[in-house]
């Protein structure tokens, strides 16, 4: 375990240090993440295409003459065409921009919680496992007691009360904390015995500055990949709980709800169903692939294991 | 062992009760089982509302309701819905409809998930690996109750391409049917397959990811190669160390995967129409009514405790390390 914080900036300087004459001097970690990264092209497709349903869903609407709540009433129910890129539902709205309204807050909501489960998953794991004793028993009997119940259950349970789709993102976040502040604590557990955390302790560093410059940092890895990760698992979450009507509410759009009106006729009329249906899984595909490349650049040992071939060769 | 498995359980079942009466404060306070009776026109007269207020003990505090509740549900009584129907009464044909939908299809689920974990694994980089891998990671992108329309689509066009209605896609047997115990059977199976296939493809998807990193672990070691080398073919060595070992961090996940399971369930019960409890759940919510919630969570609890208990049991029966 090395410290990640520091990364690009010394790789410019690295080449032509006098440490290695032959120019292959060893980058920082943060830039041999990087590289691996780059080098491996199902995860770099999936940050453009994430990336690019991005654009897609705030530019799109721009682009568009419609409006997500305009009706036409000239084109009912017609397939895509020009005028309407993806058709029009039976009272004339645009499908093409509530497919991107939807998208827009599939996304963000999705981006939203997968950051900030993960901000609070260092938060209360580091806490927990640095002090111990009874503040580590109380949060950890949280995450218990919240691991019990699905976070559909309870953000179901809530949503008759709900008054903008907003406070999705800090309910959703509210339940994928759980399991990534539990690995947090494991890992801090072994990082709080190091020597520089003993030595920073002793020289009278404050508590939350030890945990945030020595032990998180030393984490960056794994916190990156679960942010990722629950990215796309906040997608999947925000759209299941609008289809089944307790998420983003009419008249607003979510891909869940577009999905969720679009099947009673999407065998006859498949356009009020399919763009939001293969948005919504290309999306989730493209955060998934990103997550495990990343996975793999930060640790290509994992899964990979390139023992396995030494192993079959010497057999 | 025994003493740990004890300890474990009693700590679920404490966990269990605080939950549900969470999930039923929770309820009782965002609920208005009274909304559909106050924006009535003509408004009914104010006894009415005041007998409904008292039969639903709306004015009393929610811990106290919440007792009264749990103490009928000790006796096996788990109070009427809204509308006066006991809820005991359909409890049970809910429950068996959801179990039978759930035990099939993670049965289906753990046995092919870790076969297509350990083929990935053995066959690393080759054709059935990359197959199984961009299987999974599809699956695992697709939301189930977008995977439950679109197998309903298939069926569709299957059951055109046959001529005949060979799967069904609503309901978990056809209304009204009347025939022989065999011909019920094969109704009742009809409508079993979607729904199944539907909850099994993603717990494949899950399994097989972690199976297939698991054995990849466990294929690298040398105790593997010394069991070869003490004469076991490559298949047997393969089973009993490699399998077992790699067998051993999936007993937690199974655990794990069985919350996603019943969020996976309420989807399918939902797109399939199968009156189970996940179904039960949803139209609770719809109508407000906090003890068909506070039921259903009861239940959800109670499976998430079994299955966290089980793997318990499990790791204790694979592993022999915390067998003391």
């Amino acid at each position: 375990m090395s410290p990640t914080a520091d990364s690009t900036p010394r790789v410019a300087a690295v080449p032509g240090s006098p440490v290695d004459p032959g120019g292959a001097a060893p980058p920082s970690r943060g830039g041999l993440v990087l590289r691996r990264l780059l080098r491996n092209k199902l995860a770099v497709t999936g940050l453009v295409v994430f990336v690019g349903m991005f654009v897609l869903a705030y530019v799109g609407p721009l682009v568009s003459p419609w409006t997500y709540t305009d009706q036409d009433f000239t084109s009912l129910l017609e397939g895509p065409s020009a005028d309407h890129w993806f058709g029009t539902t039976q009272i004339g709205e645009d499908v093409f921009v509530r497919t991107m309204r939807g998208l827009q807050k599939s996304l963000l909501i999705g981006l939203l919680v997968g950051v900030i489960s993960t901000l609070v998953a260092t938060v209360v794991g580091a806490t927990a496992a640095y002090f111990g004793g009874w503040v580590d028993r109380a949060l950890m009997w949280v995450v218990d007691l919240m691991l019990v119940l699905p976070a559909l259950l309870v953000i179901a349970i809530l949503s008759p009360s709900f008054e903008t789709w907003l406070i999705m993102i800090p309910l959703l976040a509210a339940f994928f904390w759980l399991i990534a502040a539990r690995i947090v604590r494991g890992m801090t557990l072994t990082l709080r015995e190091r020597e520089y955390v003993q030595a920073a302790r002793f020289a009278g560093v404050p508590a939350w500055k030890i945990i945030l410059k020595h032990i998180v940092p030393n984490m960056a890895s794994l916190l990156i990949i679960d942010a990722t990760v629950n990215v796309g698992q906040a997608v999947l979450a925000e759209t299941g709980l609008s289809f089944l009507g307790f998420g983003v509410q009419p008249p607003d759009v979510s891909l869940g709800t577009l999905i969720a009106s679009g099947t009673s006729s999407a065998l006859t009329f498949p356009w009020l169903f399919m763009f939001a249906g293969g948005l919504l899984v290309v999306a989730v595909l493209a955060v998934n692939l990103v997550g495990d490349g990343l996975r793999d650049a930060f640790d290509p040992q994992s899964g990979t294991g390139r023992r396995v071939r030494t192993w079959r060769g010497s057999r | 062992m025994t003493g740990f498995l004890l300890r474990r359980l009693l700590n679920y079942v404490v966990l269990c009760a605080i939950a549900t009466f969470f999930a039923y404060s929770a309820a009782a306070l965002t609920f208005n089982p009274l909304a559909r009776y106050q924006t009535r026109n003509p408004p009914p007269p104010p006894e009415v509302i005041a007998n409904l207020r008292a039969e639903l003990r709306l004015d009393e505090p929610i811990p106290l309701r919440f007792l009264h509740w749990a103490s009928g549900v000790l006796q096996g009584d788990f109070g009427h819905t809204i509308t006066g129907q006991p809820i005991t009464a359909e409890l049970w044909s809910r429950v068996g409809v959801s179990l039978r939908l759930f035990l099939i299809g993670t049965t289906i689920g753990i046995v092919l998930g870790v076969i297509l974990g350990v083929v990935g694994a053995i066959r690393q980089y080759r054709l059935a690996d990359y197959a199984g891998t961009f299987f999974s990671f599809v699956v695992l992108s697709t939301p189930v109750f977008l995977l439950g329309v679109l197998l309903q689509f298939a069926a569709i066009r299957f059951n055109d391409a046959v001529g005949t209605t060979v799967l069904y896609f609503t309901g978990e047997t056809t209304a009204g049917f009347q025939g022989s115990f065999g011909a019920a059977l094969v109704d009742r199976l009809q409508h079993l397959i979607l729904p199944t296939i539907a909850i099994a493809l993603t717990q494949i998807a899950l399994y097989s990811r972690y199976q297939r990193s698991a054995m990849l672990d466990v294929l690298g070691s040398d105790f593997l190669r010394t069991a070869q080398a003490k004469g076991l073919t490559r298949g047997r060595a393969l089973f009993k160390h490699g399998l077992r070992t790699a067998l051993i961090p999936m007993a937690t996940l199974f655990a794990f995967g069985f919350g996603l399971l019943i969020t996976g369930g309420v989807f399918v019960e939902e797109v399939f129409t199968w009156y189970g409890m996940g179904e039960w759940f949803v139209r609770g919510v719809q109508v407000e009514d906090v003890n068909i919630v506070a039921t259903v969570t009861l239940f959800v609890a109670v499976l998430i405790l079994i299955s966290g208990w089980l793997s318990d049991v499990l790791y204790a029966a694979l592993d022999p390390r915390i067998r003391l």
